[in-house]
């Protein structure tokens, strides 16, 4: 366990990759990649979703098998054939999805298949509880899996790798579901690491991340590594070009359109939750084709509530939403699907809501546009088109039509469920956090089919996190505090500030874009 | 206050099999296998174990062939769920069809070999499986009669659960065995071998319910053999499981009172006459006997699934076939 503090010199080659290949079916995933692991670095490996960097990298943690090239640890050409061989080697890896036994203690998951002897003794919690203090983290080692916040999950994940004596130290997103505090905590261990000599990779899709604490990266595209870089000498303009393929200018694009009629009217709306909690308070504001309406606030200012409410899945307690001139209370989500108000929402696991996993893209477009009962059979043909279609519009990554939605990498699933829901040609369209989680590149073609639906004379509705894409993507900007309209603001003159205010609380009379026009 | 004692003794008589055949499906269960095939397995090893006993007239090695028979059944069911992968359910369906119809026609072979077509153990080998009254403790009044005045296998039966709930929660072997039940995908990551730890516990699994054959076959039928004799206790094992929230220490108390719900119907009578108050019991439809075990698990699912523990549950994994590269 003390490999950590007796590793060779500072800057040898820990590993190399030469020529790795690997696909799953027809998806070629890796297309002979190189890549060089050195101690007392960190390595970002940056890339867009299905970029092929969790692939890459369980070919080192024994999870997967590359088809063809070679993998030299310390110099010597090694065959990992399973995570054994890769613990043995030093090797370990925290994965993205957190490989833990939900029931068991922290000690329990940290000395699995580590420990010795045949009773488990009670002094196993003392010495969870040491490797911790050993690197300067704290855990509870009695502490039961599913009790405990990401954090600490992935905490644990960290002392069960550093437990086996690995110093070769391989993190798969480590920081989507961490707060910014935690982050920094993690990069602080990580760092301390990197001086003890150990050898780092840190996957990621996140710029400002990888130019904070990384030595060097390596971008992935498409499968192929395109570069290597040391960090100090590169920024983010680059980095992104290199990810994308293209130059992209960091500018999201805000077409000029004159909005057209008022689609979506919500007058007093009011809404509690099943507890009788007040969720919206006496919310108004309009909804007009041709412009990208953006609500923001802190989370559980009302969002959720705001499109469930819309779509139909939430009963309203006062108030009224009118679609053009019909009232939508009392109908069904079947019949407002059916008046064109398309909904697409991303929950935090994004297979969570709206898309079935294990079935393929084809079905998943049937779910929602083929429900009309004229026949028993499905009309399987026109949803392989559309699904044909959408994977071309939305440059989704996969092996076809008929590969299941759950083996598509986050961003692309992502995308399958937008594409959907455009694809019915809707009049309105509420879009929620539909770039969480996603990588550059993915994000802009998001925007660019919002812009597009705005283009086409739809409503759009935006409720997002990032104020920065907001204030460039929205024509207007209508802002939730506690369930309550803060303030519409024109997205064109606003700045963060204002907004983070109407977001804390304050509150203005300004209601921008809702003044009735004459002649309406 | 004899019929209540005479009802304990039979209960725990009637609970044996079952407490063997839950013993082991819950140390399958807790590798990540559901094996509906314990029926077929009981009865590979009611009539190994009778065979074996019949020609050679030693319980120990007809014990060890009714394990051997189990182990062997399981054999089958654990190459098709973990190594090619097969669906676990339909799997161990199978294996209980084939269980049933190998007891079957070796069971007429042998019955077409015997003298007088009753092949009846000899009095040699049944003497072993005689009743001991425990020193000293089958002296308490009625207590003694009730639980310590059993044959040898009843003892066998509560040291294997005791001895196997003692493996799952405090060795190591057990903390691996676990894991594995829970998600496949972790144990893996921390250098388990979940395909042998699969094997193992499986193919242990399966000689218990071997065992648990046996039972019915050396005890129940007088010594002689019945093509039969199982007759749904696998199935019944199956069910405890539940009831047992995957514990072999709780499956003690199951097995008892799902041993009572199989003899009820036999002793509702004795009740009736013994407390006038009670004498509706013997006016009650057979078929109610016969459902009142599964009925009971029914509830007891229900309110498992109300309570919401993670740790009496069944292991996540459980009836899901592991392949490390998929996602
Ligand atoms: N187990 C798998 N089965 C099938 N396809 C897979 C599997 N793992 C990854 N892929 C495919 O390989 C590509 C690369 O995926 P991945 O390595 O997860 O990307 P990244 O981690 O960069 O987001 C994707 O197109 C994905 O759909
Ligand atoms: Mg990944």
């Amino acid at each position: 366990m003390d490999t950590v503090t007796n590793v060779s010199a500072r800057g040898e080659i820990a590993i190399e990759l030469r020529g790795i290949t690997k696909a799953f079916g027809s998806v070629i995933a890796n297309n002979n990649i190189d890549l060089i692991i050195r101690r007392g670095e960190i390595l970002a490996l940056l890339g867009e979703n299905g970029s092929g960097k969790t692939t890459l990298m369980n070919m080192l943690s024994g999870i997967y098998h590359p088809d063809s090239g070679r993998i030299y640890v310390n110099g010597n050409e090694v065959f990992i054939r399973s995570p054994q061989d890769a613990t043995r080697l030093g090797i370990g890896m925290i994965h993205q999805h957190f490989k833990l036994v939900d029931v068991l203690t922290a000690a329990d998951n940290i000395i699995l298949g580590a420990g010795k002897g045949f009773l488990l003794r009670r002094n196993r919690f003392e010495e969870a509880r040491k490797v911790a203090e050993r690197y300067g983290m704290y855990i509870d080692p009695e502490k039961k899996i599913y009790e405990m916040s990401v954090s600490e999950k992935q905490t644990v994940e960290i002392l069960k790798v550093l437990y086996r004596g690995a110093n070769i130290l391989i993190l798969d997103e480590p920081t989507a579901v961490l707060t910014p505090q935690e982050t920094q905590r993690l990069f602080e261990i990580l760092r301390r690491m990197r001086d003890d000599g150990c050898a780092i990779v840190i996957i990621t899709h996140k710029l400002n991340e990888v130019l904070e604490i990384s030595d060097r990266v390596t971008i992935l595209r498409r499968g192929e590594s395109v570069a290597t870089v040391k960090t100090s000498e590169t920024n983010a303009a680059k980095l992104t070009e290199y990810m994308v393929g293209r130059p992209v200018t960091l500018k999201i694009e805000r077409p000029d359109t004159k909005p057209t009629e008022r689609l979506l009217n919500v007058y007093h709306l009011t809404v509690e939750d099943e507890d009788g909690v007040t969720r919206l308070d006496d919310v108004s504001f309009s909804l007009r084709g041709g412009e990208i309406l953006g609500v923001a606030g802190v989370a559980g200012s009302g969002q959720k509530e705001l499109c469930e409410t819309i779509a139909g899945l939430h009963p309203i307690k006062k108030g009224a939403i009118l679609y053009k001139k019909e009232n939508i209370e009392g109908k069904t989500p079947r019949e407002i699907i059916k008046l064109g108000i398309s909904m697409s929402f991303i929950p935090e696991d994004r297979l969570g809501m709206g898309l079935a996993a294990s079935l393929d893209i084809a079905d998943n477009m049937m779910l929602k546009s083929y429900r009309d009962p004229k026949s028993p059979f499905t009309p399987r043909k026109a949803a392989e088109e559309m699904a044909k279609e959408v994977i071309k519009k939305l440059d989704i990554v996969t092996s076809g039509i008929n590969q299941p939605v759950r083996m598509l990498s986050g961003g692309n699933v992502q995308k399958v469920l937008l594409g959907r829901e455009i694809h019915v040609n809707p009049s309105v369209l509420i879009t929620a956090y539909p770039v969480r989680g996603l990588d550059i590149g993915s994000s802009y073609v998001i925007y660019d089919a919002l812009n597009e639906q705005k283009k086409r004379g739809v409503g759009v509705l935006y409720i997002g996190e990032d104020l920065d894409v907001m204030l460039e993507l929205c024509d207007r900007i209508m802002v939730l505090c506690h369930g309550k309209v803060t303030g519409i603001l024109n997205a064109r003159t606003a700045t963060k500030e204002q907004i983070g205010l109407l977001m804390a609380g304050a509150t203005t009379n300004e209601r921008y874009g809702e003044e009735v026009v004459p002649n309406e | 206050m004899n019929t209540i004692v005479n009802f304990l003794f039979a209960a725990i008589k009637a609970g044996t099999p079952l407490l063997f055949g839950t013993t082991g499906e819950i140390i399958t269960e807790k590798a990540g296998n559901l094996n509906l095939g314990v029926e077929g397995l009981m009865y590979m090893g009611a009539f190994v174990g009778f065979l074996v006993g019949f020609y050679t007239e030693s319980l120990l090695l007809s014990l060890l062939a009714a394990f051997g028979a189990g182990v062997l059944g399981s054999l089958i069911y654990a190459f098709l769920t973990v190594t090619l992968k097969a669906n676990q359910n339909v799997t161990g369906l199978t294996l209980t069809i084939f269980g049933t119809g190998f007891a079957n026609f070796f069971g007429e072979m042998l019955i077409a070999a015997t003298k007088g077509g009753a092949p009846k153990l000899s009095a040699k080998f049944s003497a072993k499986l005689a009743e001991i009254q425990i020193p000293l403790l089958s002296d308490i009044p009625y207590l003694g009669r009730a639980l310590f005045s059993h044959n040898i296998l009843v003892y066998l039966a509560i040291i294997i659960a005791i001895l196997s709930w003692a493996y799952i929660k405090f060795t190591r072997a057990g903390l691996y065995l676990r894991a594995t039940g829970e998600n496949p995908a972790a144990a893996d990551a921390s250098g388990l071998n979940v395909t042998l730890i699969k094997y193992v516990n499986i193919l242990l699994g399966g000689g218990i319910c071997g065992i648990g054959g046996a039972y019915i076959s050396l005890l129940n039928g007088n010594g002689v053999w019945n093509n039969g004799c199982v007759n749904g206790q696998g199935w019944i094992a199956v069910a405890l499981v539940i009831f047992a929230s995957w514990s072999p220490a709780k499956a003690i108390l199951g097995s008892l009172v799902f041993g009572a719900f199989t003899i009820f119907q036999v002793r509702a009578g004795d009740f009736a006459a013994e407390f006038p108050a009670l004498s509706f019991l013997s006016s009650i439809p057979n078929a109610i006997y016969v459902m009142l075990p599964f009925l009971v698990t029914a509830v007891v699912l229900i309110i498992t699934s109300i309570t919401r523990k993670r740790e009496g549950a069944q292991p996540a994994s459980c009836g899901v076939n592991y392949y490390r590269e998929e996602r």
